[in-house]
């Protein structure tokens, strides 16, 4: 886009909106090119940054009349390319939007700003001795209105559920700029439930300007137990016997050998660098309940094949253990001067069968793969490791990538588990999703927004982008994805 | 409880059915047990029945999943999950013998648990549909974390039928719970109940239903041995009996009497709306009950105000819209996406809101 128009078009929104919340001078706008997909990046036309839903509604329409494409973004932490610029179109952040309006004690919600952090909802209730679940490893920095869109997960989802099952109501602005309340505090949906429909739709049915979420009562009391392996199927199937018994732990977190020898590297969390897996379990509830699961759970561990267990002996041993998983990504990071995160969703029961085929393909591309995996869920995290630097890396990277992903559909799982589609995983949705599938999609898209403003290019793959795509798979499985048309 | 699933696909069958309802035109009426016909907005059109597509697609315990399809009948299902010790844990209204999953899901109708545990929207991971084009076409999947896509399958919960034909459905699946206990409190006003429920639900106490009735809460505990006599302790109460099957099968006088019955969904801290009417509470104050021939239009109003709705859930008038009406910018929104799944408008036309 041309600098003239970028300035006609910034005098626009300036006529509305502060001086400062205008961001059209090239060096500004460089620290909004990419989220946390970092290997995309693209100079949006303007960044605005407004700070009331009004001031949305009249973005929107100018956009909409103007057919200019919107990308909202929360704290870029997207790690799917999700809040990727587009280069004719605006970045919306919603990060001065960030007031918690209220924490209303008695019914247990908290009402606030799309720009809100995650983790300082949990802080700002705390003293009424409530919390907000969903807790993605990025809580300290990613926004409610970012959770929103991409339906967050985090440690845990088995018991507490995703930001879906956490989330009572929402504001959204339309692509005709009108304001949608769209509430289910009263656990009746009116109508059809847009709630879900808005949740995880990645930014592309509207713009999310306010939330309400539901809190919960602090657990009373929490244990935490390792468990160490000599293989990651007993691991696996340990965490299977677990639910068998009737128990649904707070976080069961599973992490291979590279993981465990990189986080033990970073953060010294006492773990066995010889195992070839650990699961790290949480229970939650009363002391009565966790006392008596907690032995439960450390039987069946040790039934399982487990060669050891240890239970954390307080609060902060507790905190240790889980130091290491959550430290995780840089620790691994570490390792390599880059590393690529798959998402892929399995069956429990397949998890030895498709980490055996993850070692295949990390041999087979000659590229390291560490595993770290949310068990209870199936929710599986293969670290690609790889160096940018290295001409063609990137693409071997996403084409190991990709083979990963296809190998977890073929398993009855799914391309993505909480990190969304993005622009990352377009070339996978043409595997996972008919033509009939993807047109239903788009076609409920328009019944939102008609023009496609929001966040175009992104999530749902055209029609002809898979034509093209599964041609390439049906001659030769090779084939790089890097020539197809990123947006 | 002896059950029995007969596998029996007839999906392509009812596939022709729809592109043949497409062609000529014709409204289908889409049948499953017909244990919940009197719910919603009756309407005209040719009987669907969905009732004979039966059978367990995939069940391992290990995995809390159950992918079924839409005709299996919700007392076989349930039988087979006790089996394995799981249940569903939105623990839908059994409102008869026939009740199927594909009806529990079109009603989205949940019971007891639904405070605590959540409601079928919840617990759906994915579904097959045949769209008003006769289009089949699978959302979501069949494990608890998905993004890939929008929603689609929890659209299904609750639309009536009115997007798709549902064919079948993944349910993820709750343990047993070690015991539970219910226990009884003197609570004469249902302010008082409401005061009293909401203040309990923020402690950590593992409550699973609540109820108020003729000046008496009932709760009810769920979880370990442990966990359930410590909180039974610190509550107080006298123990009762096991109330909660009858009240999913709304056997109770105040659903079999005769005349019309109002089904008011709240925000739970709701306290002083309509205390006097008011007959039943449940859900944590959720869900309200009352009889009525009051002002519907006055009650409505009054319910939107809090966020809340009124529904005619038995015995409304011929000209009564049964759901509370959307505003226009939501209903324009309603017509676009029915049209997009149902451009003919042949899938259960008219049973949530007229012209839908």
């Amino acid at each position: 886009m041309a600098q003239p128009q970028r300035q006609q078009l910034a005098q626009l929104f300036r006529g509305f909106l502060a001086q400062e919340s205008v961001v059209d001078a090239p060096t500004s706008l460089a620290a909004y090119e990419c989220d946390g997909l970092s290997a995309y990046r693209q100079t949006p036309l303007l960044v605005l940054l407004p700070e009331t839903i009004e001031q949305v509604q009249r973005i929107v329409s100018l956009c909409n009349e103007r057919g200019l494409p919107i990308v909202s973004r929360g704290a870029g932490t997207s790690l799917s390319g999700g809040a990727l610029p587009h280069p004719d179109g605006i970045v919306l952040s919603l990060a001065k939007m960030n007031r918690i309006y209220k924490i209303d004690v008695l019914s247990r919600t908290a009402i606030v700003d799309p720009g809100v952090r995650n983790l300082a909802v949990s802080e700002a209730a705390e003293p009424f001795g409530l919390y907000y679940a969903p807790d993605p490893s990025s809580q300290i920095v990613c926004s409610i209105g970012g959770n929103v869109a991409e339906n967050a997960g985090g440690v845990h989802c088995l018991k507490y559920g995703l930001t879906l099952h956490n989330i009572i109501g929402l504001k959204l602005v339309i692509s005709n700029g009108e304001l949608l309340s769209i509430d289910q505090s009263s656990m009746q949906s009116q109508g059809y439930d847009l709630l879900a429909l808005v949740i995880g739709s990645e930014g592309m049915l509207g713009v999310v300007v306010e939330v309400t979420l539901k809190l919960l009562p602090i657990p009373e009391y929490a244990r935490v137990v390792m468990a160490v392996f000599d293989s990651v199927e007993k691991a696996g199937d340990s965490v299977a016997n677990i639910i068998a018994e009737g128990i649904i732990p707070a976080g069961i977190e599973m992490m291979d050998n590279l993981a465990i020898r990189a986080a033990e590297d970073f953060v010294h969390a006492g773990y066995p660098v010889e195992a070839e897996a650990i699961l790290i379990c949480e229970l939650d509830g009363t002391a009565e309940e966790v006392g008596s699961q907690i032995t439960r759970v450390e039987a069946v561990f040790k039934a399982s094949g487990a060669t050891e267990t240890r239970l954390a002996k307080d609060e902060e041993e507790g905190l240790l253990f889980w130091s290491g998983r959550k430290a995780a990504f840089p620790a691994v990071g570490r390792l390599s001067p880059d590393y690529y995160c798959i998402d892929g969703t399995i069956p429990r029961k397949t998890l030895g069968t498709v980490l055996r085929e993850i070692r295949r393909l990390s041999e087979q591309y000659n590229l390291r793969i560490a595993n770290v995996f949310h068990a209870g869920d199936g929710n599986l995290h293969p670290l690609i490791l790889y160096d940018a630097n290295i001409p063609g890396e990137l693409e071997k990277t996403e084409q190991l990538g990709s083979k990963i992903l296809q190998f977890c559909i073929e398993q009855g799982g799914t391309i993505t588990g909480e990190h969304g589609v993005g622009v990352e995983k377009l070339g996978e949705m043409c595997i996972q999703f008919s033509d009939q599938e993807r047109n239903q999609f788009h076609a409920i898209r328009e019944a939102f927004d008609p023009k496609c403003i929001f966040n175009p290019g992104k999530a749902i793959p055209t029609l002809a982008r898979c034509a093209e795509h599964n041609a390439m798979h049906v001659h030769d499985g090779k084939l790089p994805f890097p020539e197809l048309e990123r947006l | 409880m002896p059950y029995s699933i007969p596998d029996i696909n007839l999906e392509l069958e009812l596939q022709q059915r729809v592109t043949q309802a497409l062609a000529n035109g014709t409204a289908l009426a889409i049948a499953g047990g017909g244990s919940k016909s009197f719910y919603g907005q009756p309407i005209e059109g040719e009987p669907l029945e969905l009732g004979l597509h039966t059978g367990i697609i995939d069940y391992d315990p290990a995995e809390l999943v159950i992918t079924l399809r839409a005709g299996c009948k919700l007392a076989d299902v349930e039988a087979l999950l006790a089996e394995n010790n799981q249940m569903l844990g939105f623990e839908p209204l059994h409102l008869g013998k026939n009740s199927t999953i594909g009806g529990v899901v079109a009603s989205g109708l949940a019971g007891p648990r639904r405070a605590w545990a959540g409601g079928v929207r919840e617990f759906i991971l994915g579904a097959k549909i045949i769209s008003g084009r006769g289009e089949i076409m699978n959302f979501g999947g069949r494990v608890i974390k998905n993004v890939a896509g929008f929603d689609v399958s929890r659209l299904m919960v609750g639309a009536h039928g009115t997007l798709g034909v549902i064919l079948e459905v993944s349910l993820r699946l709750i343990p047993c719970f070690e015991t539970e206990l219910t226990l009884g409190f003197e609570h004469s006003s249902s302010q008082e109940h409401i005061g009293w429920i909401n203040a309990l639900s923020s402690k950590p106490i593992p409550l699973s239903a609540s109820l108020w009735h003729t000046g008496r809460s009932t709760i009810r505990l769920s979880g370990s041995h442990q966990g359930v006599a410590s909180a039974a302790r610190q509550l107080g109460g006298e123990k009762e009996q096991d109330i909660w099957p009858g009240l999913r099968q709304q056997k109770h006088e105040f659903f079999t009497a005769e005349g019309t019955i109002l089904r008011l969904s709240l925000p739970q801290t709701c306290e002083k709306f309509l205390s006097e009417e008011i007959e039943m509470i449940e859900w944590g104050g959720a869900l309200r009950w009352m009889r009525g021939d009051s002002d519907l239009q006055a009650l409505r109003q009054a319910a939107e105000k809090l966020n809340g709705s009124v529904c005619v859930y038995r015995g409304a008038g011929v000209d009564t819209e049964v759901f509370q009406p959307i505003g226009k910018p939501m209903m324009r929104l309603h017509r676009s996406l029915k049209s997009s799944f149902d451009p003919a408008g042949i899938l259960n036309p008219g049973r949530l809101y007229p012209g839908l």
